[in-house]
């Protein structure tokens, strides 16, 4: 049962409003630095699209889908209303201003320092004032899905907490520790620069800072997701989930192991020691193991709906599987595109092979084929699954989401695949502009263009997206029923208390923190002389 | 719900789970503090310890080497928020009366068509910037050392102010429908040039960049050319010098002309 709809619905829109401008204007960066432009403008206005574009993808869309998720899931698997409705209300509302107190400085070109930061730089202190806003009414979240665990477990003794909210606790817990990181950077290393209290920065402990939130970010975007796969998938496709307990401990091992592994974003960086880059790969190697039992039971739950409809053979089951169903059409796009980026991750996470691709194109077209591909789509699917029961009216223009599903797919594979190669040749990330006149580069040319041809199938795409949600919000009222989750082949009767709580793991989480980053942190901590000058964004203003 | 306590070495979950979790990260560390860097013979470790010290990021005290000194004196400037900051009436004032004795060759109201620099509505860094190098002999020039010599930090701020609250005046030359040279707008990234616009005005401005607008085409010309034979050397990390060495003649010409045009 759903009850706060228009507390879901108004995260869901504004999540897919901020999403298409954002879209747009990564449309826009893929053009303007591409061979397809007569160079004309300043720079400038590329970094502060690109500041726009990721702190908008990056840190307001996915954190919206994943409360407005939440929520959703709190109320449907627990069967009873949202505790701290009013609460939810103030979250949205933080994450709703913060966002436009963080982007009207990077609009005026007062912050163009990329979403991720890139101490040195510092830009005008809203900006920052703004994503902690955000983050806070995260936090918000996080600490309502909490309480809203705890105490339905305080009521229900002798039942499992059902899976969908069990993994929706595991991602809020995953992004309430693994925020603290940035929250760390911005309090105690850049807004005291950006509001001039002091002049010089320790880049390199700021970059540690990061790290800490910028791997686990990833898995907090990936959750919802995850949940979609689990809980969403066998259902509508008309099957049963291969495995509860798998799925519990795939969630589990995101909650372990995808925090304490954010230094193979610093393999190039000097201030941290080789050994512990070393940890953090074996550890970053670790956390495949969640994403491969997943990918195993999410087919198997398909192979189970197909033979209950017919599917016979050894892959003859394949054609059997309700292909015009947009859910069944998304996971399986999902999950291509999955196995592409998540192949492309492991080349990331090794000192090696990671030398050869660090900071070039490659990086931003694998974490867009992971991002905007595999976890976005399942985004648009999640959207359509919820939302006839949260207007009360159909959504049945299945033709439209199949195109835009397809669309988003094909745009995602044109940009991103000539985006890797690219790399593989060389081509540095975060630049704006690009002599492809250059022998050197002009080879590059056609890939880039094909990026463009890609960012316009996927602009498309978004534009498609928006026209079906607009069409079910406008749609005749229909009773829907109430909203269900998958039910495993073995329903769980009585389980672990380790796969129905979460003590041990966020024990395991902030003591594997403490291994893999205590010592990095504290030696930069110590360390004198470590401290530069700011470079102040946009001051001349 | 199982009633075993979830702490507890009984419960099969805890211990497998802690002692798989402890195990990898012990052997990742033995792999990567103590294995991994003995194994390269090019870090000379001494022994076990040292082995981890190094891994762990430890910095190593470097070899005394006397480090190389330039044979002139580079700017001692250092670029804070405070040199943004709008100055107060009374030290624009004060600036006004000093800058009686600039009037010569800067022109009583901040302009001149001397081809010495015009000073009015210059940023206050910049004007501070130079007046200081031209004291601690960064900058070298037989008439402004001489100048600079005898002033003091006061009296270099309020010289700056002063002329940063002078009204820029558009050139003789103003030609704002020229055309921008592609050195200005997108500079020439593979000779590692930035679009002078980009800090220098016309797209943005950066803190301790001069507005180049409307200064004499021979004035920044012949910078251009000191930056790039290295006798002008104040510019801070060799951003000018590094730059100017890459530009073509043809190109600092059609800089020179164009930011004279500007207003």
């Amino acid at each position: 049962m759903l009850i706060n709809k228009r507390l879901i619905l108004a995260h869901f829109w504004l999540a897919f409003a901020v999403f298409g401008l954002a879209l747009l204007l990564g449309a826009w960066q893929m053009f303007e630095r591409s061979p397809l432009n007569a160079w004309h403008l300043d720079p400038e206005f590329y970094y502060r699209s690109v500041t726009a574009h990721g702190s908008v993808m990056g840190y307001v869309f996915p954190t919206l889908i994943a409360m407005g998720f939440g929520y959703a899931i709190t109320e449907a698997s627990l069967e009873r209303p949202l505790i701290g409705a009013r609460w939810a209300w103030a979250g949205f509302l933080l994450v709703a201003v913060g966002a436009v107190v963080a982007m009207v400085p990077v609009l005026l070109g007062l912050a163009s320092v990329l979403y991720t930061f890139y101490p040195p730089m510092v830009g005008n202190p809203f900006y920052y004032i703004g994503v902690v806003m955000v983050v806070v009414g995260s936090w918000i979240w996080v600490a309502l899905m909490a309480i809203n665990f705890v105490a339905w477990k305080r009521d229900n003794l002798d039942r499992p907490v059902p899976l969908a909210m069990f993994a929706n606790v595991a991602g809020a817990y995953l992004w309430g520790w693994t925020a603290v990181g940035a929250a760390l950077e911005i309090l105690f290393q850049i807004l005291p620069v950006a509001l001039g209290l002091r002049t010089t920065i320790d880049a390199g402990l700021a970059r540690v800072f990061f790290s800490w939130t910028l791997h686990a970010i990833v898995y907090f975007w990936l959750i919802p997701t995850y949940i979609a796969y689990y809980t969403i998938f066998p259902r509508a496709i008309g099957g049963r989930l291969y495995s509860d307990a798998m799925a519990r401990i795939a969630f589990i091992l995101f909650v372990v192991v995808a925090m304490p592994i954010g230094v193979h974003h610093l393999f190039a960086d000097p201030q941290v020691g080789a050994g512990f880059k070393f940890m953090h790969s074996v550890f970053t190697g670790l956390v495949t193991l969640p994403t491969l039992l997943t990918v195993f039971t999410i087919c198997a739950s398909a192979e189970i709906a197909s033979r209950l409809r017919g599917g016979r053979g050894a892959f003859g089951w394949l054609s059997a599987l309700p292909w015009s169903n947009p859910i069944m059409l998304a996971t399986a796009l999902s999950l291509v595109m999955l196995g592409f980026g998540g192949a492309g991750g492991i080349i990331n996470m090794s000192y090696q092979l990671d030398s050869t691709i660090h900071n070039t194109q490659w990086i931003t077209g694998h974490f867009h084929l992971i991002f905007g591909g595999a976890i976005v789509i399942m985004y648009f699917a999640i959207a359509y699954d919820l939302w006839p029961h949260l207007t009360g009216r159909a959504l049945d223009s299945f033709g439209l989401m199949r195109t835009q599903l397809w669309l988003w797919f094909i745009g995602m594979i044109v940009t991103s695949f000539p985006w890797h190669y690219v790399g593989i040749l060389g081509m540095p990330r975060r630049m704006a502009f690009y002599d492809y006149a250059d022998p050197a580069i002009a080879p590059q040319a056609f890939s880039v263009s094909m990026s463009v041809v890609g960012a316009l199938i996927l602009l498309t795409s978004g534009v498609l997206l928006l026209i079906v949600l607009i069409r079910g919000q406008m749609a005749p009222r229909r009773e829907e029923g109430a909203y269900r989750f998958a039910v495993a082949v073995h329903a769980p009767a009585r389980i672990p208390a380790a796969l129905n709580s979460f003590g041990l793991w966020l024990a395991l989480m902030v003591g594997l923190t403490v291994v893999n980053y205590g010592f990095p942190i504290a030696q930069l901590m110590v360390l004198k002389g470590t401290n530069v000058p700011a470079v102040y964004v946009g001051a001349a203003q | 719900m199982s009633e075993q306590p979830l702490f507890s070495v009984r419960n099969p979950w805890f211990a497998a789970s802690v002692g798989i979790t402890l195990a990898i990260a012990v052997l990742a560390a033995l792999a990567g503090l103590i294995w991994l860097p003995l194994a390269q013979p090019d870090l000379k470790l001494t022994g076990i310890w040292d082995a981890i010290c190094s891994a762990a990021g430890v910095p190593r005290a470097a070899r005394e080497q006397p480090s190389l000194q330039p044979t002139f004196k580079t700017s001692t400037v250092v670029m804070t928020p405070a040199m943004l900051r709008r100055s107060d009436p009374v030290s624009i004032g004060r600036g006004a009366t000093l800058a009686q004795r600039c009037a010569i060759c800067h022109g009583p109201q901040g302009v001149s068509d001397a081809n010495s620099p015009n000073l009015a509505g210059q940023y206050a860094a910049v004007t501070y910037k130079e007046l200081n190098d031209f004291k601690s002999g960064a900058r070298v020039n037989a008439v402004m050392s001489p100048f600079a010599a005898n002033m003091g930090n006061q009296d270099m701020l309020d010289l700056a102010a002063y002329y940063a609250y002078l009204p820029r005046v558009p050139s003789d030359r103003a030609d704002t429908n020229a055309a921008a040279p592609p050195i200005v707008t997108t500079g020439a990234p593979m000779r590692n040039i930035a679009p002078c616009g980009a800090c220098h005005g016309d797209f943005d401005t950066k803190a301790g960049s001069p507005w180049l607008g409307g200064q004499s085409a021979v004035y920044i010309k012949a910078q251009l050319q000191a930056f790039a034979s290295g006798t002008r050397h104040n510019d801070i990390s060799e951003q000018m010098r590094n730059i100017a060495r890459n530009m073509t003649p043809a190109e600092i010409d059609a800089v020179a002309a164009y930011y004279e045009a500007q207003p």
